[in-house]
């Protein structure tokens, strides 16, 4: 991205509502700015915005260039494919072999990964891991067999490119009949945009790692606690948070302060609008392909049929409301019962929203809600089953303690697990591992003792039924991953033969993220060995939730006795949160594994996974 | 110039509130566990080794009362105990651009953990007033580097009649050693109107001490065994999301007597000043504030036969930025 403009420090002007709301015509009204003409931004062709365009078939030609972009009325620059934001939804047939002819017409490399779909290495498009990158002026043609059917999406894995506009939906019709019926089929992308450019922004983090949170605890804060609750009780409700030197409000690195909040590339003035006839059932392809932000989704009024979870059918469940992490999608089935629904998806942070409208014409609108109070995190985010005894904690909002106690911790009491750090996994009862689910014992890396991490959790919460922080209580009902049953059970009828724990570590105050507090570039790669199942642990040191994405293979969720529930590319590991997933390590070469936050990825959560 | 003779360039810093060894600052009960409410009374969790534990009975844990054994959890600093994992374990010799599957090192994922960054930052850049005089003071510094490892220049000074009165200016190399403290090694080079320049050799540390106190504490050590230890603390009262008060203490001692920039041995000077800050940005924040200065033992009786004050009180009016 390009600044037209920007002289940031002495840019606090502009209207704040209209920043957040966005303008309502996305790049149209850049013909008309004077500024655009003024400088030179006319030479660069308008965006087309809202609904993408879908291209099906066998064969299709990309073109990744530059072009005028204007949600906030500061004209841009965005990195766009063949002049869409988001991109062209592309629509494949489980079964065909496809090509895909990807041109550079940008000054730097780019590249595209198809988030999900498995295919060999070398066409899963990340640059200095699968493939050198596409160069300025040149055609890279991927080509593959498709194997899979559902909801998946592509974006740019070049530099900031997906901050930038470089992402798109992907549809896979299944080879037999869609068990799906619907009778209209929306996809529902969700993304951010900054008028920053992305490496300014991370810059700014790096000085200064709340720079764009401006829900920070306050004195007026301190002295309402102490009238309400005491002033011992303000006091003890802030001690820890002041000693460990962390933010109960570090909800979101970038807030609104810097991001405008997209559904189909539309702000929430311009209103997205995907039209229905009266007693249709309309099936919602939901997309995060937003760089930094966590979405919270509802329909208010309509409950969501979930079916599908990153692109793998689930066994229906109904709820009033999920939250995604980038990379991650969910389908749901909706039954409008009046002439307009709100699609609302506040920011995890609750700085702002993106929002469109299910409707029977054009222009009408329902009610939009307001924003949820900002939550502190609880003691349970802080420190895990630890914290859930704490003063100050509602018992309810961390640790489920039935669920804990159903955990089946019985059966573990009796494994030696100081001889299991040592002991031969080739002599092991797989089946009997398998059953008895992930290993408890915390094993923390010896580098997660520097300057690298913030914080290390010993006690960490494994139940997977918590909806996370913010939609805790909140009277609604939230999808947990707990909720989640993958059609068909999982791909690989076998237990772990190994284990793999990763923590996932980082320290908000230098602004650096990592795996075992060793960033990408201090890091070696993780090996799987070819046609192995392996269980992967990640552990999360953090008081972040991280979108935790596997290339190439997939993750099976299990629950922490070892009970598989879903098949997922991308998996959100709360804060003190310890997960477990099964991997059928069944293709060849080298892949990326990472956080889906393009921050945390780029600053360091990231590792190459290395099949061999 | 109507300041004091050595200027109050010297003191980069104060704080009581510096550790001994910073890590160490953060004990277990500091990182936060509140021993008191905590109520998982069957629970001996004093290596936090689950291994022993009996899970049955969490279940039935007493939420009501009982004192919890932590023995030595930590949830930030501390060491790696002997048998911590080793991080590239599951690695099997397998490195990043080299052998099977691998691109060259030429087509190398470059990520910005392992770019360099920098910054600029003003922290006070100020007018101010008294005794009926006035003058211009700039503290700030400008880094350059990695998350762990940058290049520092850090500079103070005062400015009058559009003369520099005097000039403190460091470049040093500021290391990451913990989760919130780096050390500063490197030289310091002072400057004052009518006084030989000196120069130093520095170390120091810096960081978030608990309660979010930024501190800074270096050494210096000069030519003809001079000495001297700076201490700076600061600490922002957020009263709402934009608008702030800044405490602010610097102290400094010197180890020898230097006739010539008026400084006596031991406690020399010391700062206390109060600012109210208002974000217009987050890097634009202009301020005003008071500040009282006052010097001690012999470099006050320096002062006081140059004819100046031993103490003052000062009205600031400043502005501090960044980029």
């Amino acid at each position: 991205m390009k600044h037209l403009t920007e002289l940031p420090i002495l840019n606090p002007g502009l209207s704040r509502r209209r920043f957040v709301q966005g303008l309502a015509a996305g790049g149209v009204l850049l013909a008309l700015s004077p500024l655009a003409r003024a400088t030179g931004l006319l030479s660069a062709a308008g965006t087309k915005t809202g609904t993408a365009n879908i291209l099906s078939g066998t064969q299709f030609d990309l073109e990744i260039g530059e072009s005028a972009v204007n949600f906030t009325g500061n004209p841009r620059i965005a990195t766009t494919i063949n002049g869409s934001l988001p991109a062209p939804t592309l629509r494949w047939r489980e079964g065909d072999t496809i090509t895909i002819r990807v041109t550079n017409r940008l000054k730097e490399t780019t590249s595209i990964h198809w988030h999900g779909i498995i295919l060999p290495f070398e066409m899963d498009g990340v640059p200095g891991i699968s493939f050198r990158g596409i160069q300025p002026g040149e055609t890279f043609t991927y080509q593959f067999k498709v194997q899979q059917s559902g909801t998946y999406w592509y974006h740019s894995h070049s530099g900031m490119q997906e901050a930038t506009g470089v992402y798109g939906a992907i549809i896979i019709d299944p080879a037999q009949d869609d068990p799906i019926r619907a009778d209209r089929d929306y996809v529902v992308q969700l993304s951010d945009w900054t008028d920053e450019d992305p490496m300014r922004v991370l810059a700014k983090l790096k000085m200064q790692g709340d720079y764009y949170n401006y829900n920070q605890p306050t004195a007026v804060d301190f002295f309402q606690d102490a009238s309400r609750i005491g002033l011992k009780a303000a006091i003890d409700k802030r001690k820890m948070w002041n000693e460990m030197r962390m933010s109960p409000t570090d909800l979101a690195d970038l807030s609104a302060d810097v991001l405008t909040y997209l559904m189909n590339g539309t702000t929430p003035a311009g209103n997205w609008t995907g039209l229905f006839r009266p007693g249709e059932r309309i099936r919602l392809r939901f997309i995060n392909g937003a760089a930094n932000t966590f979405y919270d989704v509802r329909i208010p009024g309509l409950e969501l049929t979930v079916v599908q979870a990153d692109g793998v059918n689930v066994e229906p469940v109904a709820v009033d409301e999920f939250r995604f992490g980038p990379g991650e999608t969910y389908d749901v089935l909706v039954q409008p019962k009046d002439d307009a629904h709100t699609i609302f998806a506040q920011a995890m942070d609750r700085t702002g929203y993106a929002r469109g409208t299910l409707a029977t014409h054009a222009g009408l609108e329902a009610p939009v809600p307001a924003i949820d109070p900002v939550e502190w995190l609880s003691m349970g985010d802080m420190m895990g089953a630890m914290g859930s005894g704490m003063a100050g904690m509602s018992h309810g909002a961390g640790m489920d303690h039935g669920a804990m106690a159903g955990m089946r911790h019985g059966d573990m009491s009796g494994m030696d697990h100081g001889s299991m750090q040592g002991m031969n996994h080739a002599g092991m009862d797989h089946g009997a591992m398998a059953a008895a689910g992930a290993s408890t014992e915390v094993r923390h890396a010896r580098t997660e003792y520097g300057a690298s991490i913030d914080m290390r959790v010993d006690m960490p919460r494994t139940n997977l039924d918590d909806p996370g922080i913010g939609l805790r209580n909140n009277g609604r009902r939230v999808l947990t991953l707990a909720d989640l049953r993958t059609v068909g059970g999982p791909m690989d009828p076998r237990g772990a033969e190994r284990e793999i724990e990763l923590h996932l570590t980082g320290n908000m105050e230098r602004y650096t993220w990592s795996f075992d507090g060793v960033e990408y570039g201090k890091s070696t790669p993780v090996r799987f060995h070819y046609g192995e199942r392996v269980r992967v642990i990640l552990h999360n040191d953090t008081m972040m939730t991280h979108p935790m994405h596997l290339h190439g293979m997939w993750s099976e969720l299990e629950t922490p006795d070892g009970q598989f529930l879903a098949r997922r590319h991308t998996i959100p590991v709360q804060p003190a949160q310890r997960i477990s997933f099964l991997v059928t390590a069944d293709a060849l070469g080298r892949w990326a594994w990472h956080c889906h936050l393009m921050l945390h990825m780029d600053a360091g959560m990231f590792r190459e996974v290395v099949v061999a | 110039m109507p300041v004091f003779a050595y200027g109050q360039t010297q003191h980069a810093g104060h704080a009581d509130h510096m550790p001994v060894a910073p890590e160490s600052s953060v004990p277990a009960e500091a990182a936060g566990m509140n021993h008191e409410t905590m109520n998982m009374s069957d629970m001996d969790h004093s290596s936090m080794d689950m291994t022993g534990m009996d899970h049955g009975s969490m279940s039935d844990m007493d939420h009501g009362s009982g004192e919890m054994d932590h023995g030595d959890m930590q949830m930030q600093g501390g060491s790696a105990p002997a048998d911590a994992r080793d991080p590239d374990a599951y690695s099997d010799g397998y490195v990043r651009n080299a052998g099977q599957y691998a691109l060259p090192p030429a087509d190398a994922l470059i990520m910005s953990d392992m770019h360099n960054f920098g910054s600029v930052y003003f922290d006070r850049l100020e007018y101010v007033k008294a005794r009926g005089e006035e003058w211009a003071a700039y503290e700030g510094e400008a880094w350059y580097g990695s998350t762990y490892n940058r290049a520092v220049i850090k500079a103070e000074g005062d400015v009058a009649g559009g003369k520099l009165q005097e000039s403190e200016t460091q470049l040093l190399w500021r290391h990451a050693v913990s989760t919130f403290w780096d050390t500063e090694l490197g030289f310091r080079f002072d400057h004052a109107d009518g006084a030989p320049n000196r120069e130093w050799l520095a170390f120091g540390f810096k960081g978030l001490a608990p309660y979010w106190f930024e501190v800074d504490a270096t050494a210096y050590v000069g030519p003809s065994g001079r000495t001297a230890l700076a201490l700076e603390a600061e600490y922002d009262i957020r009263l709402t999301q934009k608008l702030y008060l800044q405490p602010r203490m610097e102290v400094n001692f010197h180890g020898k007597d230097d006739e010539r920039w008026g400084i006596g041995s031991g406690l020399t000077d010391g700062t206390a000043g109060l600012r109210v800050k208002y974000e217009i940005t987050r890097q634009l924040v202009p301020y005003v504030g008071v500040e009282w200065a006052s010097k001690f033992s012999k470099t006050a009786d320096y002062a006081r036969a140059a004819g100046e004050s031993r103490q003052e009180t000062r009205f600031v009016t400043g502005l501090s930025f960044r980029f």
